[in-house]
């Protein structure tokens, strides 16, 4: 919080340069709500997860006391564990799936839907329902749609004498699931982009017309790089929410049987009954680094864009 | 200071672009007839689940969810409701959720305002610190959060019975702002960056401190951002039982998702009870999505991004 006080250093060099100084009232609105969020998430968010980390490195159980086992649970994880690589694979099954067909789907309705037509916000409001379900309706969907023997998918299929198991067969129920996340994620991305393209200037693309674009190429050479920062925001948001994943499996089938992810072994150790607190942090730091690196990545080229 | 932080104060409206009746083109039509079969692949999940409330389990069980209804009825929604005591949960949700998401769109949008707009020292480490916050499955932090909450007191008249975090409104909300803060800032830093820099500078020239630029400045230029957070925001706190059930332990105090929970462990054999419940629990989402449509889907032109 200190650092914001500071009035900006005097340096005539830097490149972009500083708006102004802050006045004593502006130090006094900028300290308490900045300071508040930061206080929050430094306590609330930082400090657990500090704390999860150190316990990735002991074997405790949430009874004994806390006992370091250094690198044990990690050594335990990659080798020891069978379904942890498993996990991994589907959840960067999810990424690419969610990053090759639902994000861009999603861009394409929000760009559809953006134009001036009659009926906008039903199409608008058909797409983002699934996105305020809860959980329960979630799993009650799954259910009814994919049910070998009363689900609405077989019988539309005309499959009732041989009906397929879209949950129970472990070599395909990954990707039922993955059409009912779809399902929610585009709706989603659209969303985001759709309050984004509000933001373009309707002039750029005037201009673009009256240069003689057409409209796939104003989209993709004027619009589209006028978006980079949403772009950025729902590239991430798809990283988050593949590696995240959690909630629509564990309605299903609580993430088994083809179902593993990450998140779904963090849950089962750390809530679980064998309650091996230890050792789901331990995954859980492993998917923290995961994430990071894909942070980092995002993190190099806004400054590189800085600097530019 | 909870108040309504998305309702910007009256911008000059934007004069509604008089559209020239044109005639309606093939490529048009074209594009209402794919629009409605999107439309309608995407709501026939829901459509389904709805059509499979209104009838009796008993039936379905038999004749499968795909076939034509004998009975239709409302029962379900009747027995959920009354069974489910839903109205209190209903308002101990509203409790939690309201605050939680005008708290965490005020707190978000101001910090993001500095990191974008005024690209205050560290803005770009704050803004990672909070997005990769965001990044962490809620599991982890459920363990050192449940001991921390359990050991900080409060006073009787904040948090009843327990006198502790552990327990009361005041700790789901904190946790709840804490963990959305992150995600929302990381989002309007992004939408900020398209609104122009000059704005901001010229508002200075004008002697306008840094509340006055954040408040009638910024705010309503991402109001389309704000809208669509919102929407987001309130569904997902809306929808968690996870804190909820972590963090909380008298059954009286839980919000309505962990209350349908109840429901399905009580009844667990009947999954159209548990449908009528959760439709029941979701209209309220949908309410709100309703109302803030408007903020992020009618045309708001800016006319200020001009390049």
């Amino acid at each position: 919080m200190t650092i914001t006080t500071q009035p900006p250093a005097p340096r005539t060099t830097a490149r972009r340069r500083r708006v102004a100084r802050f006045s004593p009232r502006d130090v006094a609105v900028i300290g308490l709500l900045l300071g508040i969020p930061v206080l929050l998430d430094v306590a609330l968010i930082w400090g657990p997860t500090l704390a999860s980390v150190a316990l990735s490195f002991t074997s405790w159980n949430g009874v004994t006391d806390i006992e370091p086992i250094g690198l044990d649970n990690y050594r335990n994880i990659v080798s020891n564990y069978p379904p942890f690589w498993p996990a991994v694979r589907h959840n960067l099954i999810w990424l690419l799936f969610l990053g090759v067909v639902a994000t861009p789907l999603g861009l394409f309705f929000a760009v559809l839907l953006d134009k001036q037509i009659r009926f906008s916000r039903f199409y608008q409001t058909a797409l983002y329902l699934p996105v305020v379900l809860s959980l329960a309706v979630i799993g009650f969907i799954a259910q009814l749609l994919y049910s070998r023997d009363y689900g609405a998918v077989n019988a539309a299929l005309g499959r009732t004498d041989n009906p397929i198991d879209w949950i129970g067969d472990p070599s395909i129920n990954l990707w039922s699931v993955l059409v009912l996340v779809g399902w929610r994620h585009v709706g989603y991305v659209m969303l985001l982009y759709l309050a984004g393209l509000k933001a373009v200037d309707p002039a750029l693309k005037e201009a673009a017309a009256i240069d003689g674009a057409n409209e796939p190429q104003t989209f993709f050479r004027v619009v589209f790089p006028v978006l980079r920062p949403v772009n950025i925001l729902v590239l991430v948001i798809t990283v988050i929410e593949a590696l995240r994943a959690f909630d629509v499996v564990y309605a299903i089938n609580r993430g088994r049987n083809g179902l593993e992810l990450l998140s779904v072994l963090i849950t089962d150790n750390i809530i679980g009954e064998a309650s091996r607190i230890g050792f789901g942090s331990a995954i859980a730091v492993i998917l923290l680094l995961i994430s990071l690196g894909f942070i980092v990545t995002y993190l190099v080229q806004v400054f590189r864009e800085e600097r530019a | 200071m909870t108040t309504t932080t998305t309702k910007a104060p009256p911008v000059t409206a934007p004069a509604r672009k008089v559209r020239p009746r044109r005639r309606i083109r093939p490529a048009r039509l074209l594009l209402h007839a794919f629009l409605i079969c999107v439309a309608v692949g995407w709501l026939i999940p829901l459509l389904l689940a709805v059509y499979a409330s209104l009838r009796p389990y008993a039936e379905t069980a038999v004749r499968g969810y795909f076939s034509l209804p004998e009975r239709l009825s409302f029962d379900y929604y009747v027995d959920a409701w009354q069974r489910g005591g839903q109205p209190r949960y209903f308002i101990n949700t509203l409790l939690i959720a309201v605050p939680s998401v005008l708290l965490t769109l005020f707190f978000a949008s101001f910090v993001a305002f500095l990191i974008s707009r005024r690209r205050i020292r560290f803005g770009k480490f704050l803004l990672i610190a909070f997005a990769a916050g965001n990044l962490l499955p809620q599991q982890v932090l459920a363990t050192p959060l449940y001991v921390m909450y359990s050991k900080i007191p409060l006073p009787w008249w904040m948090s009843w019975p327990s006198e502790l975090l552990y327990d009361s409104y005041w700790g789901v909300i904190a946790i709840h702002v804490a963990f959305q803060t992150g995600f929302c800032v990381f989002v309007l830093t992004n939408y900020m960056d398209t609104v122009p820099i000059d704005l901001i500078e010229a508002s200075i020239v004008d002697g306008a401190g840094v509340w006055r630029q954040y408040w009638h400045v910024i705010l309503p230029l991402v109001r389309p951002a704000l809208g669509a957070l919102g929407t987001l925001e309130f569904a997902w706190i809306y929808n968690d039982f996870f804190w909820a059930v972590i963090l909380m332990s008298t059954g009286d105090k839980f919000p309505v998702t962990s209350a349908l929970n109840n429901l399905r462990a009580v009844y667990f054999t009947d999954y159209n009870l548990l449908a009528a419940g959760s439709i029941l629990v979701a209209l309220p989402t949908l309410l709100v999505f309703f109302i803030l449509q408007r903020q992020f889907i009618s045309g708001l032109t800016l006319g200020s991004t001009k390049g």
